[in-house]
Formats: C-alpha cells, structure tokens, sequence
C-alpha cells in the first residue's frame, strides 16, 4: 500500500486545529529550566505569514518522551506531554514556553545535543516541513549526529539566539526560503 | 540502544514537490535548498499521544455543534487509518475541517461572498477505534472560488490532520468526492505527480454506509508510513 498524499492545511485551518493549541508545556511539578521560544515564520520575500502554524515535540529535562515507546528507566512527571501547537499571529509570530529538554540518544546510542523537533504547516505549503531548534549554551552541538549532516555554514538556521537582559527568552525564527531578504534560510529535513 | 527501525519513504511521485508552479503560493513559500536526509531517532520515531481527554463526545458529529441542523446533503465519511502493510493504527487522532455546503468558511479571513450557515462551523475530530477505523457525520461542502488563476475553483474537498504513532508519521491532506469536475483542474489536487496517488485521495461513494432516508456515506481511507517492527531496547 501507498502512503496518503499530503495536500496543504489552507488558509482556514484553526477551524480544525485550534483545539489543540498549546503553547504553554509547563505543568505543575515540572523538573527542568524554564524557555521561552519565541520567534517568526518568513517567507521567500521575507514577508511574515499569518496564516501558519507551528508545532513542537521534545523530551522533558531528563531526556524522556511523554511516549510509552520510550521504555528507557527515567523520570517522566505526570501531566507532561512534549508537544505544543500554535497559530502565528497577525504579525508571523509564535511562541511557547516550555523547559530546555534533556539529551535523548541518537542512531548510535551516543547522546545528541538537546533539541526540540519542530513541524510547520501553513497555505501555499503542499506538505510538512520539519526542523529542529538547538540551544545556544552549545551543549552537545560538537557531537550531534543531526547537526553534523548540516554544512557548518547553515547550522545557525537551528540554534535559538538568548535575548539579551532575560535569561529565559530565546528566539527562533524560521526562514521558509532564501532570497532578497538576506535571512538565511532554514535548515529543514527530510526526516 | 539497539539501531531504531526506520519509517519508510514514499514512493517516487506519490507526494507533491514543495515548489509546484501552477499552485502560485507555492513560488515564496517553499524552500530552495533541497531536505537533508537524516536518520531517524528516538526523537522522531515517538510522537505525542491523544486520548479520549483531547476529545468530546460529539466531537465527530458536524452536523450537532449548534441548536439547529445545518443545510446541505448530509453524509457520513468513515474509513480506515492504516500503515503502508496494512496494519491498523488504533487509538489516533484525526482532525478535521471543511466549508459549509454553501462553499464558504467560517473563518474571517474568507471573504466568499456565499452565505453563512448558523448552524454549521466545519471542524470535528476522532480518535480511531482498535481496528484503525473512523467515522464523522457531516455535510458535504460546496466548492468555492480562490485567487490563484482567473476563475479558479477549488473542488468540494474536507481537510484531514493525523499523526500516527510517531513525530515522522504527521500527515495533513485532503479528502475529495468522485466525479468532481474541478479536480482536473485543481493545482493542489494535481501536485501530486502520479495519477494513482492522486486518485487515492477521491473518497468513493459507500452504500454499506448510507444511511437510509438520513445520509450519504462516502469512504476514505489514509495510509500513513509505516515500519518494520523492532521493539526499542533501554
């Protein structure tokens, strides 16, 4: 059997998917340092898109996914779930508060660097495009499996960049492609 | 940690480019450098998990989300959810949206000038059932008008989100009715280069789920990618 073909989420898909916006993954009990990812979604003429959405998935700080597939012996508190979902704004812009998570193992075995999976859907986008975030304390980044299959030039793209005068907020943006705008596009992968 | 079991890829041409020219938003809002292939990791091969907490009941009945009953041809929509084997994916969460039988959203940003239905605001959602299957009960949507060429016409169509098992099964497409003479003509539906695939997201008219004197039913079913099955070791 085939797999179903992807087809854009069009310009009217809250209508759908706004039950499931969370941008906040905090819960009460939640081990780990607090973040705020914030950022915008661009497009190739470097116009912001209000009609996107963005999606996260990622561990908690010990490194566990909220998924009963991952069977490894560590702590998960109760209520986490590791996925957020939001719409961007009027002006592009999405955010979520969440924790750094910890560092889960890659093909190998070997940790990877700490990192957030990320999908973005918008109108004029036939299928998912899927990222990561990295953090910008470089935790891991000399060694990761996945940071290392990108050309040293455009691994930028995945790092969030600290907000100076708050030890929280980071930003993130996403540059859906290159052109005279001058923002180097994002990395994306074809996972 | 033993090697992760890997998702397998689709087929050539069975999935649209991001960049397709005659679908125009496509031109600035597709990327230029091609995907980097990675393998998968734990951190893709697991994805969140939905239950009936993330659900009401009712939430997959279109047609009683208000006081009265929506216009249109009433249907039921039903199907199965499945991997590339044929495996069923149990306990999924599926949403969903689509336009009013008027052809028109309920969503400020359409600027349609068909009518409003009071009683109809077009999203619903599901979880399978142990054996992969679904079932909405809605109205079939009306085609609408877009900007994308003159005189262009999207064909009567309902979006479906769905995630599968894991981060690398997330799927978003879109269901559309037999015999729709604007599918030929439809850059989003005919992005998908093979002519089989494409076909595959045409429900097919389901006497086993018409209801008498009630509904139409139409089916579709959604394969999403599958793997071999290796159970991940601590």
């Amino acid at each position: 059997m085939e797999m179903t073909g992807s087809q854009t989420v069009g310009p009217f898909l809250h209508i759908g998917l706004a039950g499931l916006y969370r941008d906040n993954l905090l819960t009460s009990g939640l081990e780990g340092e607090p973040v705020v990812i914030e950022g915008r979604l661009l497009d190739g003429d470097g116009e912001v898109v209000p009609d996107g959405m963005v999606e996260i998935w990622q561990a908690n700080s010990h490194g566990r996914y909220a998924d009963p597939l991952d069977t490894r012996q560590l702590p998960l508190e109760a209520g986490f779930r590791g996925f957020g979902r939001v719409a961007t704004d009027a002006n592009g812009r999405f955010r979520f508060t969440t924790v750094k998570p910890g560092r889960v193992p890659g093909q190998d075995g070997k940790l990877q660097a700490p990192h957030i999976l990320v999908s973005v859907f918008m109108r004029g986008l036939i299928k998912r495009l899927a990222t990561r975030i990295y953090f910008p304390d470089g935790e891991g980044h000399a060694d990761d499996p996945v940071l290392n299959l990108v050309p040293a030039e455009r691994r930028a793209t995945l790092i969030a960049h600290r907000v100076a005068g708050s030890d929280a907020l980071l930003e993130w943006n996403i540059v859906v492609q290159a052109g005279a705008h001058g923002y180097d596009e994002t990395v994306f992968f074809d996972v | 940690m033993a090697e992760i079991a890997q998702y397998r890829r689709p087929a050539p041409n069975t999935q649209p480019e991001y960049r397709c020219e005659s679908y125009m938003s496509t031109h600035k809002r597709s990327p230029s450098h091609p995907l980097i292939l990675m393998p998968q990791t734990l951190s893709e091969v697991t994805g969140p998990v939905f239950g009936l907490n993330d659900i009401q009941a009712g939430d997959n009945d279109l047609l009683r989300q208000h006081s009265g009953d929506p216009l249109g041809e009433r249907i039921v929509v039903s199907g199965r959810v499945t991997d590339d084997r044929g495996r069923p994916l149990a306990h999924s969460l599926i949403e969903i949206w689509q336009a009013n039988a008027a052809g028109r959203y309920l969503h400020k940003n359409d600027q349609h000038n068909a009518p409003l239905d009071p009683n109809f605001t077009g999203g619903g959602r599901t979880l399978t059932d142990a054996d992969g299957c679904y079932r909405f009960t809605t109205i079939k949507p009306g085609a609408y008008p877009w900007r994308n060429h003159f005189n262009a016409w999207r064909p009567a169509h309902i979006h479906f989100s769905l995630f599968g098992p894991a981060f690398a099964t997330r799927l978003v497409t879109q269901m559309y009715f037999p015999g729709d003479p604007l599918l030929d003509f439809d850059p989003i539906y005919l992005s998908i280069p093979d002519e089989k695939a494409r076909q595959r997201l045409i429900s097919r008219f389901d006497w086993d789920n018409t209801v008498p004197d009630h509904a139409l039913g139409f089916r579709f079913d959604i394969v999403l990618r599958g793997r071999d099955a290796t159970p991940m070791e601590a």
